[in-house]
Parts: C-alpha cells; structure tokens; sequence
C-alpha cells in the first residue's frame, strides 16, 4: 500500500516527464483507460517514455510494457496518438503477455 | 497531452490540491479542472463524481469520449492526542488507507513504546502545524480533552478547510469550547462543522469502540466531500 502524503519526485512519472520535458527531450504518455478482468494496474496510471525508449512507471506490471515502449516511440515520431488494446482474446497480446487473464486499453500519446 | 496541463497538474499534485485531467479521446485534447472549478452537463456531472470518489474513468458527454484522471492527495488524519483512543485509532486507520500522525506535546504520552510504527511528534500542535499545514485532504480529531492542546489545532483545521474536524468531549465540554473558539476569531459556521462529540453514533464504549466511530466518520466526510453545501441549497 503506498499511502505517502506527498508525490515520490523521484519515482512519480508525470513529474519525470516534466522533468524530461524541460531539458528538451521528446515524451510519450501512456495511461490505462480501461481495464477489465484481474488488471494489475488500476485505471489511470502511467508510463512515461522518451525517444530513446527510457521509460518510467508501469501499465501492467511489467507484462506489456515492452510493446507500450516501442509503440510510443512510433507516437513520439508521428506525433499521433493511440489507443493499444492487450489482452487475452487478441494473440499478440497474449504473446506480449498479460498471463493474469486481464485485459486493458492503454491511451499513448505525445506530450505537446 | 499538453505540456501546459501536465505542469498545471504538477504544481496542483505538489500542493495537495485535487485536479482532474479531462482528455477527448476523439482529438487528444485536454484540460485541467481543478476541485470548485464548474464544469456543465453530463461532462460536469462525472466530473463531480470522479472528484468525490477519485475513480479515474471514460464517459461519454456531448457525444464524445472523455478520459476522466483524478488525481486525489492521500487524505491522511492527524490526531491531537496520544491517548488510548489514538493507540486504537492508528493501526485502524493505517489499514483504511489513511496514514495517520499524532501530535501531544505531553512527552509521558507520546512515547514510540506506546505508538510503535506510528509517525509521532511529542510537540505543542502550534509547532507541528507550522512545519507541516493543515489541508482540505487532512481530517483533525482532538482527543487530549485539554484546551491547552486542543483549541489552536482545532481553530487552524477550521482555517484550513479540513474536511473533518472531530472533538472528543461531552456536549457540555463542547460548549465551554465553542465559546473559547469563538472568542479565538472562530465563525459560528465554522465550529458548525465540528463534531462534538466525536464519532459516529454507534453506541461505542471502549476507547477501541470510539476510534472505529471516528474513523467511519473520517471516512464518511471524505466521501460526501462537497455534498454538503448541495444539500444546504436544495
């Protein structure tokens, strides 16, 4: 239970892509829209990754945070946002690997 | 997202002030709505309901799909007292999901044997406050019975919105204190707002029992926030 009274700066990826984004790299903000079944990240919380594919927080805990990352890249470079779906209906998905049997919609997009 | 909301959310997350950013899933837009700010239609309502249950979610208003991210502070209770109630109160609380703090400048009292695990500070409340403000996501229960310690703690939760303020006593005790309060510059809606005595009204008895009712009632101010003055101006 992380129950701190005050943002973890260190750890908390909105203030990091704050953070990235005054010393002018390119960011992408992932966030989970919808989840249904066992998801292990509640709706709302964020990946933060920049060009370079460093990356910050979680979406899934760990199961499909690589496919988030190089997908986000692609946003970064088209400046297009997009709604990526995984899942165990779809086979990619499953492949990438969400094995709790969830599904979740995450949101990807640029910042500025 | 826009670099200008992602600094606006920023400052209000470091603030501890709610904040809610709406996204149009259709053109990527958003915005930054802050607790208080008006919002209408459909769109407001959810709003107003993401804002009291912090759940983050879509909605569909006006015909389009919003991202509702409510970005609640942890509400957290400071305790004025480190008494047996609080002894109670505290591991309580921490599972409910309310990190708790006690304040007791009565040093006998404040003791880590008494609290272990407990975030504990044996200082008069007008020391600690200073260092560490009062806010509208913090709830304040006095339970030292001794003005002393309880009146500025109380008067600086009122000024700072708290959204619960609870004081042990009996409704006599009470009195004497509402005419100290006032006589502190407190308004008459202010102390209003006390709960006095303390705890919802089930019947508690032990000091265990009393820090249940204080704690359902912590938790049920925090989750009618703002429905209140609603129902003041139906």
């Amino acid at each position: 239970m992380d129950n701190s009274i005050y943002l973890d700066e260190a750890r908390d990826p909105l203030i990091i892509a704050e953070g990235w984004m005054k010393d002018g790299k390119d960011v992408a903000i992932a966030t989970v829209v919808e989840t249904w079944g066992s998801a292990p990240r509640p709706v709302g919380s964020h990946l933060v990754i920049d060009a370079e594919g460093n990356f910050h927080g979680s979406v899934s805990g760990g199961c499909v945070e690589g496919a988030v990352v190089s997908e986000a890249i692609d946003v970064i470079d088209s400046g297009k946002a997009r709604m990526l779906e995984f899942g165990v209906a779809d086979e990619t998905a499953w492949q990438v690997g969400l094995s709790c049997g969830g599904c979740i919609k995450v949101y990807v997009e640029r910042l500025g | 997202m826009d670099p200008h909301a992602l600094k606006t959310l920023n400052a209000e997350r470091r603030a501890r002030r709610a904040a809610i950013l709406v996204t149009d899933l259709g053109d990527g837009r958003d915005r930054i709505v802050r607790e208080g700010d008006q919002v209408a239609g459909e769109l407001g309502q959810a709003v107003a309901k993401a804002f009291r249950s912090g759940s983050s979610g879509s909605v569909e208003a006006e015909g389009r799909t919003f991202f509702l991210n409510a970005h609640l502070p942890q509400p957290r209770l400071v305790v004025i007292g480190a008494v047996h109630i609080s002894q109670a109160l505290a591991p309580m609380a921490k599972i409910a999901g309310y990190p708790l703090e006690i304040v007791d400048p009565r040093t006998a009292f404040a003791t880590p044997d008494r609290f272990p695990d407990v975030e504990l500070h044996a200082e008069w409340p007008e020391d600690v406050l200073k260092r560490q403000p009062l806010d509208s996501y913090t709830a304040l229960a006095a339970v030292t019975h001794d003005p002393k310690i309880d009146d500025f703690a109380l008067k600086a939760a009122l000024d700072a919105n708290c959204f619960y303020v609870g004081a042990l006593g009996s409704r006599k005790t009470h009195a004497k204190r509402v005419e100290r309060l006032l006589a502190l510059g407190a308004s008459a809606d202010q102390i209003a707002r006390i709960h006095a005595p303390i705890g919802l009204d089930i019947g508690a008895a032990s000091p265990a029992e009393i820090a249940v009712a204080v704690l359902a009632q912590t938790i049920h101010a925090f989750r009618s926030r703002g429905l209140e003055a609603k129902g003041a101006a139906a």
